[in-house]
């Protein structure tokens, strides 16, 4: 089928995503100072891309012959992607200052990385999604080793890519099993065999190899050994852009596959993602006690959280899916800023991570310490944050469901996790400054940490807002 | 035509912005006149904003008066769904008017009162944050709301009570007198509180106008009830300081005094008749609280009025006074008559915000001398404040045709018509003890010797303080004429207007014959025993000391037990507070919490890092281990597939 213009203009988000980055490679080589420009410019690209978005929001369709979904629960995602990808521009503008690294080409790959996430959330074909995917982890693997001088960062690149490809390989044997089952990728397809189709062994061990493969992408106990190195090598704000764009994307896909087989209620493959989800929570909350750098922390703290969501996606009911997709958003903004404040205090490449560090942050810089603390609040889910609000939807979706025995463990693991999000809070508040380094703030770090900060917050005290919005997206799909 | 209504939202963020504006740049603003004027804006504008839609109101039909303006979905989880929306009636347009008027004249007065404070702008933040929580607690349409702005009331009470922290307050120190009103408010918040968790389960609902449809089905006499309504009148005696928890009142005189006037006598502690009168419908369902209400008002009427007479600090005596007013309209809600009682809740906060303010400008012009034995021969000096204190003075006394005749003699009307003889007979004696302790203040302070330090020079307050006293003297005066009984040939407007709020309970209520010579014979008997009272004071306190030193003697005793309060706080100290610190210090404390909680909760601590510390371990950064991990992982999910 040749694909009309209506097609195009489905996909013109990620179109003008795509666009931006390349326009950026050309200019690089025509224009000499445009290197001064290219962040407005990659925020400008996602700015409009948003605009597409929000138009498209309201008629949900698929194009390119049943490949891509537009609409509503892709539109929404492709926002949360732009926003994502402007908070990291914005952050890094610090950090480019400190290393001397390819401006344009670090913009370049965030852009494409996104570009990738939203393909993931839009993919209505098992291949749409995979090819995704690959865009987005490509990215990361090169952006994992972007510190090129650092050793630690090569290594992170590397092992990044070898398990990755490791990873691609169950995934792409999943979708192989699947589509000698059923016969087809297309995701709407799959779903009128069910639940027929589950009780075949093969479909169903095609849906566990493909699970494997998403639960790397991810960051699912045991797949998640990767998480923890390559986040402490990549650069600080790439990381963040990991741990909010890439789980999100990967989330994203992860419902759009799963919640119809979860909703089916095949014993084995909610036994074994609850298994998942709840490894993910006691190993992540319990290696994350005694970590003492603080981008480590936030990887297994990713981790854990990575458990509570899949608490509320087992639990398929509207409970949990809204609930995960308010906890996704929350998250995204939540670990976008905490890996920003980061950033910020390293001011070269690998120093001022250990939790020392942070003595006394209070006394240097308040605006700083204020954020940090909203972030790790949100993150312990207390109120009045919006990871409360989050954290409680998904809890008592899982009771619906009666999951209460995840319930159970998410709140017990919880409070574990209250003793390192804690101390960081008591090292910044309670604790005299250890050292004299310099904290240089640009504006627009601060735009982008006030932003993560008031959303955190509002979306506490009045969730409601955001919750419409996640309704409506539901209605449809 | 404009549609005020929609214009509620306002009411209640302009308070919000001031106090924002204040706290967070208040440090920085180095004019004292630009708080205050951003406070007092915070204030004024909600007045008029409210003004007008009672004009709006008063222009449209009875039946279209109620407005519920719905902001935001603040909780929706499950069954339990609470939106942040407001409800505009003629109940809550009155206290609206009244939190934000007098609020506006005290905050107006304060700037003369705080000046050169320290912390003046701190204290202006917590007045508008104060004004924002009262006016969600007046306006909320639910009973969740309303309890956030309960505790949010209690929370700016207790920081303005310790507002002075350095300073000391009787024996101990105000951060004390703050403690005391934050626990002993607890107290009543939890009744407050386990009221609404039974209205929920048994309603499945907070939302008032759902609750009272619900409830006014149910038989009169209902256990259910009258277990709620017992609840919540406990959390009423509480915040509106009734016996048994009006212990905290008279030590929040510690706070500043515009803090004392707005706070602890014109708004926060007439929270309580205003939920009473806010869930009429479902009080008067159940008479045996009804009862309650009424024996607990007339009896802290009486008890109040008594210590007050022998008090010596001025504030305590109007603490006092105020805690016995409060009886009153207890005593009116108890007998069914809720809008005497708002009617009279309206006239005090005129008069006693205004006894306070003057109050105050004695105090300041004194240097914060506060025994009114260390005053004396004040009136030459401060004229102003003499002539307003003695409107309030003679208003609360119920002298006509002042605006505390009207209301306190629709109190005792009704007490006597729909109560009976005796809670007539006792606000009878308690109008008289009222005037008495009131003259015997305007003697002691403003007549006879001087008897302050040579050294003060008394003056006058300046005017951003005496116009507010003006303003409420003024208030006191005529505020009574919108609520002429019918006995006198004029029109009850107020009662009139109430009128739809109080339909359901006004229902229930027997009906009495209305007899005028009755009515007649207890509004001359109240004005007999008030100008009696005033003669008594007259000759005690000003022509004759001595005389009023030989009945101390004589009683000598019984002077004691009112000095002392009647042992009240001595009393709670034995059997409550002392055999719960042992319980604490042996049991719960040195046992309890530091063997088995803090036991159980350090050693799972130490067991979870041990632990940590041995599995961190397993990540040992070589590649290859972690895809043995991996692969491990996916041997086991089909290992479980294939068994």
């Amino acid at each position: 089928m040749i694909p009309t213009f209506q097609d195009y203009l489905n996909v013109a988000p990620i179109i003008i995503v795509s666009a931006t980055a390349l326009l950026e490679i050309v200019f690089q080589i025509i224009f000499k100072g445009f290197k001064k420009y290219v962040n407005i410019f990659s925020i400008l690209g996602l700015l409009i891309s948003i605009y597409f978005a929000i138009i498209n929001f309201d008629k949900v369709s698929m194009s390119f012959s049943n490949m891509v979904f537009s609409g509503k629960y892709a539109s929404f995602f492709e926002i949360l992607f732009c926003i994502i990808g402007i908070l990291t521009i914005l952050q890094s503008s610090t950090i480019q200052k400190y290393y001397s690294i390819n401006k344009i080409e670090y913009n370049v790959l965030i852009l494409i990385s996104i570009v990738g996430m939203m393909v993931m959330s839009a993919g209505a074909d098992l291949i749409s999604i995979f090819i995704g995917l690959e865009i987005m982890s490509i990215c990361f693997y090169v952006l994992a080793g972007f510190a090129r001088n650092q050793i630690i960062a090569n290594e992170a690149s590397l092992k990044y890519f070898l398990l990755g490809a490791f990873a691609t390989g169950f995934l792409l044997y999943g979708i192989a099993l699947i589509y000698g089952t059923v016969g087809t990728t297309n995701i709407i397809k799959i779903a009128q065999h069910y639940p027929i189709a589950l009780s075949l062994d093969l479909h169903l061990l095609g849906l566990i190899l493909l699970l494997i493969g998403l639960a790397f992408k991810v960051a699912l106990v045991p797949f998640h050994m990767w998480q923890p190195d390559v986040y402490e090598g990549a650069i600080t704000n790439v990381s963040g852009l990991m741990a909010s764009g890439g789980k999100t994307a990967a989330f994203a896909s992860f419902l759009l596959i799963f919640s119809i087989p979860l909703a089916a209620g095949n014993n084995n493959l909610i036994e074994i993602v609850s298994v998942l989800a709840a490894l993910s929570m006691i190993v992540g909350n319990i290696f994350g006690l005694v970590q003492q750098n603080i981008k480590r922390m936030l990887a297994y703290s990713s981790i854990a959280h990575t458990g509570y969501i899949l608490v509320g996606i087992i639990a398929t009911n509207n409970f949990g899916n809204h609930g995960a997709l308010f906890y996704l958003v929350v998250y995204s903004i939540t670990s976008v800023g905490a890996f920003g404040v980061a950033s910020i205090l390293e001011n070269e490449f690998g120093k001022n991570l250990n939790i020392n560090d942070y003595s006394g942050l209070s006394q240097k810089n308040k605006f700083l310490a204020f954020a940090m603390s909203v972030f790790m609040f949100s993150l312990i889910g207390i109120p009045p944050f919006a990871g409360f609000v989050g954290k409680y939807y998904l809890f008592a979706a899982a009771i619906q469901r009666d999951l209460t025995w995840l319930v159970i463990l998410g709140v017990l693991t919880s409070i574990v996790s209250l003793y390192y999000y804690l101390r960081l809070i008591v090292y910044m508040y309670f604790r005299d400054p250890e050292n004299q380094n310099n904290i240089i703030v640009t504006n627009d770090f601060k735009i982008a940490i006030s932003f993560s900060t008031i959303v955190v917050i509002l979306f506490g005290i009045y969730p409601s807002s955001l919750f419409s919005v996640i309704r409506y997206i539901f209605n449809i799909y | 035509m404009v549609n005020y209504i929609n214009y509620t939202s306002l009411i209640l963020i302009f308070p919000l912005i001031g106090f924002l504006i204040n706290g967070v740049f208040g440090s920085k603003l180095k004019s004292e006149k630009l708080i205050g004027s951003i406070s007092v804006l915070g204030v004024s504008i909600p007045f008029f904003i409210s003004s007008l839609i009672l004009i709006q109101m008063l222009s449209s039909n009875i039946d279209e008066r109620l407005y519920i303006v719905n902001l935001f979905s603040w909780i929706d989880v499950g069954s339990l769904k609470i939106n942040v929306s407001y409800l505009i009636d003629e109940l809550s347009i009155i206290m609206t008017l009244i939190v934000t008027g007098v609020g506006a004249l005290i905050h107006i007065y304060a700037i003369g009162y705080m000046h050169g404070d320290k912390s003046f702008w701190r204290f202006f933040a917590y007045l508008n944050l104060f004004i924002f929580a009262m006016l969600n607690l007046v306006l909320a349409d639910n009973f969740l709301l309303m309890f956030l702005g309960w505790e949010g009331v209690g929370l700016c009470s207790y920081l303005l009570i310790g507002f002075w922290y350095d300073r000391n307050f009787d024996k101990s120190t105000t951060a004390d007198a703050a403690k005391k009103a934050f626990i002993v408010n607890r107290i009543g918040d939890f009744g407050f509180l386990i009221a609404l968790f039974l209205i929920f389960t048994n309603f499945g609902s907070l939302e008032f106008v759902d609750v009272i449809t619900q409830a006014s089905v149910l038989q009169s006499g209902d256990e259910l009830l009258t277990a709620i309504t017992l609840l919540l009148f406990l959390g009423a005696t509480g915040k509106s300081a009734q016996i048994p928890l009006f212990v905290w009142l008279p030590d929040a005189m510690a706070g500043p005094t515009p803090v004392s006037a707005l706070i602890h006598a014109a708004t926060m502690v007439t929270a309580g008749v205003y939920l009473l009168a806010r869930t009429s419908a479902i009080f008067i369902l159940a008479p045996f609280t009804m009862n309650v209400v009424a024996i607990i008002g007339i009896t802290t009427a009486i008890f109040a009025g008594t210590i007050g007479l022998v008090q010596n600090d001025i504030k305590k005596v109007l603490a006092y006074s105020t805690i016995s007013q409060l009886g009153y309209m207890f005593l009116a809600c108890g007998v069914g008559a809720f809008s005497a009682a708002i009617f009279h809740l309206m006239t005090h906060a005129f008069f006693k915000a205004l006894l306070f303010l003057a109050a105050g400008s004695v105090i300041h012009a004194l240097h914060h001398e506060q025994d009114i034995y260390k005053m004396g021969g004040l009136k030459k000096y401060l004229p102003i404040t003499f002539f307003t204190f003695l409107i309030a003075a003679l208003a609360i006394s119920g002298i006509p045709p002042l605006s505390g005749f009207f209301s306190k003699d629709e109190i005792l009307y009704k007490a006597f018509s729909f109560g009976s003889f005796w809670y007539w007979f006792f606000g009878f004696i308690g109008a008289g003890l009222t005037t008495l302790y009131m003259m015997r203040l305007v003697y002691l302070t403003f007549y006879g010797n001087e008897n302050f330090d040579d050294s003060i020079k008394p003056h006058e307050s300046p005017k951003v303080m005496t116009i507010p006293l003006i303003v409420l003297a003024i208030l006191s005066a005529i505020g009574g004429l919108i609520g002429i009984p019918h006995a006198l040939g004029g029109t009850n407007y107020f009662e009139e207007f109430l009128e739809p709020v109080f339909k359901t309970s006004n229902s229930q209520l027997p009906f009495v014959f209305e007899n005028i010579t009755t009515e007649y014979l207890l509004m001359a008997l109240s004005v007999a025993i008030s100008i009696c009272a005033i003669w008594y004071a007259r000759n005690l306190f000003l022509q004759n000391l001595k005389k009023s030193e030989l009945i101390k003697n004589k009683f000598s005793s019984a002077h004691n037990i009112l000095v002392n309060k009647y042992f009240v706080d001595e009393f709670y100290e034995k059997i409550f507070i002392n055999p719960i610190k042992k319980l604490s210090d042996s049991f719960l404390w040195k046992w309890f919490d530091i063997k088995i909680i803090d036991g159980l909760i350090n050693n799972s601590a130490k067991f979870i890092q041990y632990l940590s510390s041995v599995l961190v371990k397993v990540q040992t950064g070589v590649t290859e281990n972690y895809v043995q991990i991996f692969v491990l992982g996916v041997t086991l999910i089909l290992l479980k597939i294939i068994l």
